[in-house]
């Protein structure tokens, strides 16, 4: 109540929070091009996208989120950064990205609440899947954690969501560390957030 | 209405009363070591002793020296269970802990410990209203129908802090005498909303917290049955018979018998005037929003505790949207817990993780008015509205059919 004292989040989220934009409204009619869910019901935050995209150009967009106000202002600030980008830009935004255009978010909340972007490529790939396009930008949103054998943070998220719990798992589904090691605590860090995203 | 700040997050934390504050600021004048032997310390030590006197009597205690000073529950409770700790580990000892699944962290904590240390532990399991089932409890008791022999203690919270269920500590503790087991009730939450007569509980240990009686924070208080064994958590001087070491904390003391003597005072018409708001915040919410569940047992409730859960609409998100209106509650939310778990609690009262992530404690005390609950009434429906328009997740409280659907666009 004390207008001096700062808000639990940056102004920016609090903006978002309170007025996001482009969010779905119930009442309207939204004809999307492709739609997109993420997220776990048990960890407390979903999102979905609906994209209408023309000539690979992302012209309109709307989302729907449960979630806590970090998840609700990342995903309205998700939406206004891709409008009228090319899909295959907004394909490789990541997290940290909408944390950092929202002032900063607290550690703990930028990948339990930032899955707009997983969303968003659910939804990019099956506009793909419907264009006979599927899987064209595998890849590119990708990035290296274990440099000895080129294993990616995709490669790490593909493991926990098919169940690697532990770093012996992990290694077990993807080779990773077992040349040098040190990539180790980063990607257990991963690990541990995707398992969050995708566990039960 | 006109916007207005409104305090519903009494079971956190109260405010100090005014005729608390002023007499701890007189006393602040006293700085004699209550256990010195002078005029100057057997004056502070007069102080701290009717404070003890008021302490016991909020509890219906006759004897003023089963009542310890602490720091606070947290200290109250880990001193039971370290004391559990050195009692089980003689060989041949009974080693058995029963508690329940709805405790407070600082009781699972301790319990976990032992359970590390080798000590059999069982977590009851509570009903949709967080009742324990008193035939659970007793077949724990019972050596020859569960694992861990004889039980040394059972350990159950009087209140829950979260749903406001209140257990039956009678029976409870009946149970536990009847099968040679010490019992212990963590009474934070219901010492000044609940009559407590330690007597026809029969509980052997009761632990109190003094901040959640319009006290200062940093005090409570352990009650031991006389006989009942008790180790020191802190070693030091000989302070409360040689149980709890350290210089007394002679303002917080001082607080705690006077906050202890107005609660006690009060505490006819506190309930009734709060069970009277609770009944209008209820009635009001289940009015004013449609899908709602109330989380607690319908009667067995303390009087100032409303648990809501609203489905489709998360805990944190509401709680923020609340905050900016100038009403500050809590959540069960896993957002908002830091450990990414929703609310234990609501968790083992099986409403499934949805309705513990969209939960709303509203825990109301002496400084709420009428106007403070139809404030609220009217800025949360547009909230819950707000946020479920923008949600995936389907309002509706019919918990598995939510549940399904997401599990199907999950992935």
């Amino acid at each position: 109540m004390n207008d001096t004292f700062q808000w639990l989040y940056s102004p920016i989220v609090k903006e978002h929070f309170t007025n996001p934009k482009n969010v779905f409204d119930p009442d309207e009619t939204f004809e999307g091009d492709s739609e997109g869910v993420v997220g776990n019901i048990k960890c407390g935050d979903q999102m979905m996208f609906m994209l209408k995209i023309k000539d690979d150009l992302i012209t309109d967009v709307r989302w729907k989120t449960y979630g806590c106000a970090s998840a609700i202002a990342s995903t309205s600030m998700l939406s206004e950064v891709i409008k009228g980008m090319p899909i295959r830009e907004a394909y490789s935004i990541k997290p940290s990205d909408i944390a950092s255009r929202l002032g900063g978010l607290p550690e703990n909340k930028i990948h339990c609440s930032v899955l707009g972007d997983k969303a968003l490529r659910a939804a990019i790939d099956g506009y793909l899947d419907k264009k006979g396009r599927s899987g064209e930008f595998k890849g590119e949103d990708s990035v290296v954690v274990c440099n000895c054998l080129n294993i990616t943070d995709k490669d790490i998220e593909r493991a926990a969501k098919d169940g690697a719990r532990t770093w012996e798992q992990l290694q077990a589904a993807t080779k990773i560390g077992t040349v040098c090691g040190s990539c180790k605590p980063r990607a257990e860090e991963l690990l541990h957030e995707f398992a969050h995203i995708y566990g039960d | 209405m006109e916007n207005r700040f409104v305090y519903m997050d009494y079971n956190a934390t109260t405010p100090l009363r005014d005729e608390v504050k002023a007499s701890m600021i007189e006393d602040l004048d006293v700085y004699a070591n209550a256990s010195s032997m002078h005029e100057a310390g057997r004056r502070a030590r007069d102080r701290v002793e009717k404070a003890r006197v008021a302490v016991a009597a909020l509890i219906g205690a006759r004897d003023p020296q089963s009542i310890l000073f602490t720091s606070g529950g947290s200290e109250s409770n880990n001193t039971v269970f370290n004391t559990m700790y050195d009692l089980g580990r003689s060989p041949g000892a009974r080693r058995k802990i029963i508690t329940t699944a709805i405790e407070h962290p600082c009781v699972m904590n301790a319990a976990r410990r032992l359970a590390d240390e080798g000590f059999p532990v069982a977590f009851l399991g509570v009903d949709g209203d967080g009742r324990i089932d008193m035939r659970d409890l007793e077949r724990e008791l019972d050596p020859s129908r569960s694992q861990g022999g004889p039980t040394l203690l059972v350990s159950v919270m009087a209140a829950n802090n979260e749903i406001g269920t209140l257990q039956d500590m009678k029976a409870i503790a009946a149970a536990a005498k009847a099968a040679g087991a010490f019992t212990h009730t963590d009474a934070v939450q219901a010492a000044g909303k609940i009559t407590i007569d330690i007597a026809s509980w029969g509980v052997d240990y009761l632990t109190l917290s003094c901040h959640k009686i319009y006290g200062p924070k940093g005090v409570g208080a352990l009650y031991v049955r006389k006989g009942a064994p008790a180790e020191p958590l802190i070693r030091g001087g000989h302070q409360e018979l040689g149980i709890r070491a350290g210089t007394y904390n002679n303002q917080g003391i001082l607080g705690f018998g006077l906050a202890a003597e107005l609660a006690l005072r009060d505490l006819g018409g506190f309930a009734k005037r709060l069970s009277g708001l609770r009944r209008r915040l209820k009635e009001g919410i289940a009015a004013g929003v449609p899908d709602i569940r109330i989380n607690g047992h319908p009667s067995e409730v303390l009087p100032n505790t409303l648990n809501v859960s609203f489905p489709g609409a998360e805990g944190e998100a509401i709680l923020l949207s609340l905050d900016l209106e100038g009403i500050e509650v809590s959540t069960g939310s896993a957002c908002a817990s830091g450990s990414l778990e929703p609310s234990h609690v609501l968790m083992a009262t099986g409403v499934g993780p949805e309705l513990a992530h969209g939960s709303i404690r509203f825990s109301m005390g002496r400084g709420t008015a009428e106007e403070d609950v139809d404030y609220v009434l009217e800025r949360l429906p547009p909230i819950i509205k707000r946020l479920r328009r923008m949600s995936t997740v389907p309002s509706s409280t019919s918990a598995a059919a939510p549940a399904k659907t997401l599990a199907a666009c999950r992935d």
